[in-house]
């Protein structure tokens, strides 16, 4: 169990984290999101007593960081920066940190094999790809067994196949009773590996919610329907007691509605219908709009706004109709808000 | 959730009093590793600098690199001189010049034990498995020390026997006075005291070991490897330098002060060939002087290694 009281760190005039007051539980995969510079590599450093908070405090089950004993027995960490003398064989720079604990030097071979870099045991990490390097990073990790593992950013530089495989090992290591502690930028890769979430922007604590919950207030879907008859359609949609918005191109967007039945209702007044489809707000969407005001460092999009780009998922165009163009979905009312007020009236 | 154990004094690996909280997300209960597990001290951290210091090429190289020239620069002096008739120096003094450069490597790995860790982020891999800083700075300053002692003493003493070797049939020439070398002589050949060949042997290694670890306490502090090489030459070599182009009247005292305390000096005196003005100089008490400054500038940067982010 990590808990993480009021933590905040200032570099100069930077806020780099802000306050942060929350606790990762043993048992599941805890997420920590947000956008570059939120915030999350800061954390960590601090979770491991690298970086001194300037107010708040880390307890690792409890203790201070340099009150462990047995510290890899405790927690394993992967960084961001790769915490690895080039010039060192993987075996002997897993070798000197087992040894600084304590550890059998068995261990070493097992850590080395479960991460698959036994076949370059005696290889300078020098020569080691992005992925390989990442791997040793975790060996390194596991090598004390730790009862907790954070990862910054694990996924870095694997393939697909690497990513899996760390995807699994994450779910498998909390399965085992350890608490999972993983940061990452991808919404969507945390939305298949994580059961919790804790969302950051800029320093500050955004959500820290169940990944179900999350999912829940986001599919929240809508019905796109496009028609030569708008007026009418609507007409229709309001006597059935269905609440239509107009969308983009002439579209109109039905909040909660579903598809058979405007489609039958269409049918049963001789609608024609270009387009009937469900829209799902991606988490990767929700995630964006959460962290919109707190993104430090926005691309200036294509056309000269300044809005961060909406991806869009898990669209399901009506057969036959136009596939519906990326962003023109009416974006359901801002999530952060929403969240923040839950938030608000549960604490 | 409540902050608990805030004494840290429970039981490292307690489930049962954590589990006694209940209700663990999914039912399952905090893992208990099968791995023994000890309580970390002193000796770990030793261990494990060992291994990483052995484990480097840099060490490998710095180190073959310091034997090469001490003992093959002292080869090479011996040789150039036997068969000649006694030039004056002492027995051993041959071995200072071998030393001078070997001393330099002995320099680099000492700031590299350090600065290498922080060029490569290894650092936060180090603390994080051992956060008690100090231990982490003992035990580097304890295995370099011990290893550059050992290592420097070796070439020194194979220098010492191939001076000897080489020089120990030379005769005092008939216009030498002896009263000008008494010591050096004995029943017509060239001999070095007891105490000349423990300051060309231990003591040299002493010297140069101990300048070593005043780099690596630079390292620590400017935790930058060209920096502190860098400073390290300049301390070791500006006093001499400065103080040769100190001419005039008016800077003969600065220019005494900085022979005197030159680090090079201090093995110059070692070997009982000193630049300084006071020629029955020893050099021990230089070593003195040097071992409490190594020991300053030591505590001068497990006080920042503490205070510092890494
Ligand atoms: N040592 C430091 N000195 C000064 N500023 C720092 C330092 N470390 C981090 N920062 C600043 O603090 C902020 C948070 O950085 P951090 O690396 O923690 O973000 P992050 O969430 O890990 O980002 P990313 O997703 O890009 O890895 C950034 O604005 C960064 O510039
Ligand atoms: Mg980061």
């Amino acid at each position: 169990m990590i808990e993480l009281r009021d933590l905040t760190k200032r570099y100069g005039d930077k806020l780099a984290v802000d306050g942060l007051s929350f606790t990762v539980r043993p048992g599941t995969v805890t997420g920590f999101l947000g956008p570059n510079g939120a915030g999350k590599s800061t954390t960590m450093r601090m979770v491991l007593g690298l970086d001194e908070p300037t107010r708040g405090d880390v307890r690792i089950e409890g203790k201070r960081y340099a009150e462990l004993r047995e510290p890899l027995h405790s927690i394993g960490a992967l960084l961001e920066a790769k915490g690895v003398h080039g010039g060192r064989r993987a075996h002997d720079h897993l070798l000197c940190l087992a040894q600084s604990n304590g550890i059998p030097e068995r261990r070493v071979g097992e850590a080395l094999e479960m991460v698959g870099l036994q076949d370059v045991a005696r290889k300078r990490p020098k020569g080691f790809s992005l992925g390989m390097g990442q791997r040793l990073g975790i060996a390194a990790a596991l090598l004390g067994d730790p009862r907790i593992l954070m990862f910054d950013e694990p996924v870095n530089g694997l393939d697909p196949e690497g990513i899996h495989w760390i995807r699994t090992l994450m779910q498998q290591l909390a399965r085992e009773g350890r608490t999972v502690f993983v940061s990452s930028h991808l919404m969507s890769e945390m939305a298949q590996t994580a059961e919790h979430l804790v969302v950051i922007g800029q320093g500050k604590l955004l959500a820290d919610t169940s990944m179900s919950q999350f999912i829940a207030e986001n599919s929240r879907t809508h019905v796109r329907v496009r028609t030569p008859e708008p007026e009418r359609m609507r007409d229709l949609l309001t006597e059935a007691g269905l609440r239509p918005v107009p969308g983009a191109e002439g579209a109109l967007e039905v909040d909660d509605g579903d598809a058979p039945r405007i489609g039958e209702l269409a049918a049963a007044h001789g609608v024609v219908l270009h387009e009937l489809s469900t829209q799902r707000a991606s988490l990767e969407e929700a995630f964006m709009r959460l962290t919109a005001q707190s993104v430090e460092y926005h691309a200036a999009a294509p056309g000269g706004t300044h809005a961060p780009p909406v991806p869009q998922e898990g669209t399901a165009p009506h057969p036959g109709g136009p596939q519906s163009p990326p962003g023109a979905a009416q974006p359901p009312p801002a999530w952060g808000e929403d969240w923040q007020d839950r938030k608000g009236r549960r604490g | 959730m409540s902050i608990q154990q805030h004494d840290g004094q429970a039981a490292p690996g307690a489930p049962q009093q954590q589990a006694a909280q209940g209700n663990w997300p999914n039912g399952i209960a905090p893992y208990s590793s099968p791995i023994p597990m000890a309580r970390t001290h002193l000796g770990h951290a030793l261990v494990s600098e060992w291994t990483k210091i052995r484990t480097v090429r840099s060490t490998v190289w710095t180190l073959s690199v310091m034997f090469a020239l001490v003992v093959g620069i002292g080869f090479l002096t011996a040789l150039g001189l036997s068969g000649d008739d006694f030039t004056g120096q002492p027995l051993l003094a041959g071995g200072l010049f071998g030393l001078m450069l070997g001393q330099i490597c002995v320099i680099t790995l000492g700031v590299l034990v350090v600065t290498s860790e922080y060029g490569t982020g290894m650092i936060r891999t180090t603390l994080t498995a051992c956060p008690q800083r100090g231990r982490v700075l003992l035990a580097k300053a304890v295995v370099f020390f011990g290893l550059a002692f050992v290592t420097t003493t070796l070439a020194c003493v194979l220098t010492a026997l191939i001076n000897s070797a080489l020089l120990g049939d030379q005769t005092r020439p008939s216009y030498v006075n002896a009263e000008d070398f008494s010591g050096s002589f004995e029943g017509g050949k060239v001999v070095a005291s007891g105490g000349e060949w423990l300051g060309a042997t231990v003591g040299a290694g002493l010297y140069v070991a101990l300048l070593g670890l005043l780099s690596l306490a630079v390292g620590a502090l400017l935790r930058h490897s060209a920096g502190a090489i860098t400073t390290m030459l300049g301390v070791v070599l500006l006093p001499l330098v400065m103080a040769l182009f100190m001419v005039g009247e008016a800077l003969q005292d600065v220019r005494r002060m900085l022979l005197e305390y030159s680090p090079l000096n201090g093995l110059a005196s070692l070997y009982r060939i000193p630049m300084s003005e006071d020629q029955d100089a020893t050099g021990w008490p230089l070593l003195g002087g040097l071992a409490i400054v190594t020991l300053a500038v030591l505590a001068a940067a497990y006080a920042l290694l503490n205070k510092r982010d890494v």
